[in-house]
């Protein structure tokens, strides 16, 4: 995993579980691999993940349960997604609007290029 | 835990110490970090036991380790930077030095060996640099002790080793063990080290994990250059600002512009980390 340097790397962590969680990878009920393995799988600190652990307990990702360890959510799909839509929503598209503005792009435009992309 | 009070250390006419305080907790993985010359190796030398403080004290779990009681010094390992070149391989001294560390596993040395691609074989004066480093780090680990001090260890790896070595650190690390890893080479550590220990001449300015950091510094990745920055830096594709974190916005620690900052506002980084 590469991760960049501006977004804290537990939020890079946390988007990356998330990703895996997306991807089917991890399902519902599974076991997630524990804050140790994915430490060593990536290469940093137990603690930077135990942060973006704690996140995803919180936002109700994933939960402990004793003698399993972390498992996903039934509805963590769903919480993911909207979490992202509403990502997107708020940060993305006000920048994307600044852009059709500024390249002076009609909104015509891209509900035509929506149509075909479709 | 590691606690030090009101240390005074000097080499013959050269202070390296002058009452500075410092504690080191469980569970974590410390970066030493310091300009050529503050003491860092001095510091790891101390707590290990081969430095005696000459005013002030030391203790690790309770213990002194300057009085290099048995019961003190099998759990701890410090691994120098320089590399040792002895006519023998690697297994041969991890077998002479292992007797004296009762979690010592001839396995997991194997192991690690494996992991690091570490050839078996050979004796440590026909290793390269980097492989003796690794033969070395091998040895250190699988003595399993809580304590584990690494000069410099990522000196003379190459690329793909460096990311070997934090795989195997962050393996090593559990909540009952305490690694300081002394090194100028912070790429090489990025994202492994938390807390951060940052020395100065005498002086500590620094012991602060990446949360109590990102609260109160802000890094800002940016088009330009702000007035009012602790340090600023032209990074590709534009600056990189580190401010006081007066919005409470979370940002991601660069360690290099963090130690630049600190060296350039040791006084008010110093009392902003309070």
């Amino acid at each position: 995993m590469d991760f960049n340097g501006h977004k804290p790397i537990y939020l890079q962590i946390y988007d990356h579980v998330c990703e895996r969680i997306l991807s089917g990878e991890f399902r519902s009920g599974d076991r997630v691999m524990s804050v140790r393995e994915l430490g060593i799988e990536l290469g940093v600190n137990p603690n930077t993940v135990m942060r973006a652990f704690e996140r995803l307990q919180m936002k109700e990702i994933i939960a402990t349960k004793r003698g399993i360890g972390f498992y996903v959510c039934e509805d963590a799909k769903d919480k993911i997604l909207s979490e992202q839509k509403k990502d997107f929503m708020e940060m993305e598209l006000p920048e994307f609007f600044k852009k059709i503005k500024l390249y002076g792009i009609k909104i015509e435009e891209i509900n035509e290029l929506y149509k075909n992309f479709e | 835990m590691i606690k030090i009070n009101n240390l005074d250390f000097a080499y013959k006419n050269t202070q390296v110490f002058k009452n500075i305080s410092l504690e080191f907790k469980k569970g974590n993985i410390y970066g030493l970090l310091g300009e050529n010359g503050v003491g860092k190796t001095t510091l790891l030398k101390l707590v290990c036991g081969l430095q005696q403080p000459q005013y002030g004290c030391v203790t690790v779990d309770g213990y002194t380790p300057s009085l290099r009681q048995p019961d003190f010094l099998q759990n701890v390992y410090f691994l120098p930077e320089e590399v040792i070149t002895e006519d023998t391989t690697p297994e041969k001294f991890i077998q002479k030095i292992g007797v004296f560390y009762p979690r010592y596993d001839f396995g997991l040395f194997n192991k690690l060996m494996k992991e690091l691609e570490v050839d078996l074989s050979k004796k440590f004066n026909e290793l390269s640099h980097g492989q003796k480093k690794k033969a070395l780090l091998a040895c250190a680990m699988s003595l399993q002790t809580d304590y584990l001090f690494l000069d410099e260890p990522t000196n003379g790896l190459d690329i793909p080793s460096k990311a070997l070595f934090r795989k195997v650190i962050s393996q090593y690390c559990s909540d009952e063990t305490t690694v300081i890893i002394s090194t100028h080479q912070v790429k090489d550590v990025e994202n492994l080290i938390d807390p951060i220990v940052i020395l100065d001449r005498d002086d500590v300015l620094m012991n602060a994990s990446f949360a109590e950091i990102t609260d109160k510094i802000y890094f800002e990745y940016g088009p330009e250059r702000l007035q009012d920055a602790y340090y600023t830096e032209m990074l590709p594709g534009g600056y990189i600002n580190v401010l006081p974190n007066t919005e409470h916005l979370e940002s991601n620690v660069n360690i290099e512009a963090l130690f630049n900052a600190v060296m350039k506002n040791k006084e008010t980084i110093k009392n902003l980390m309070k």
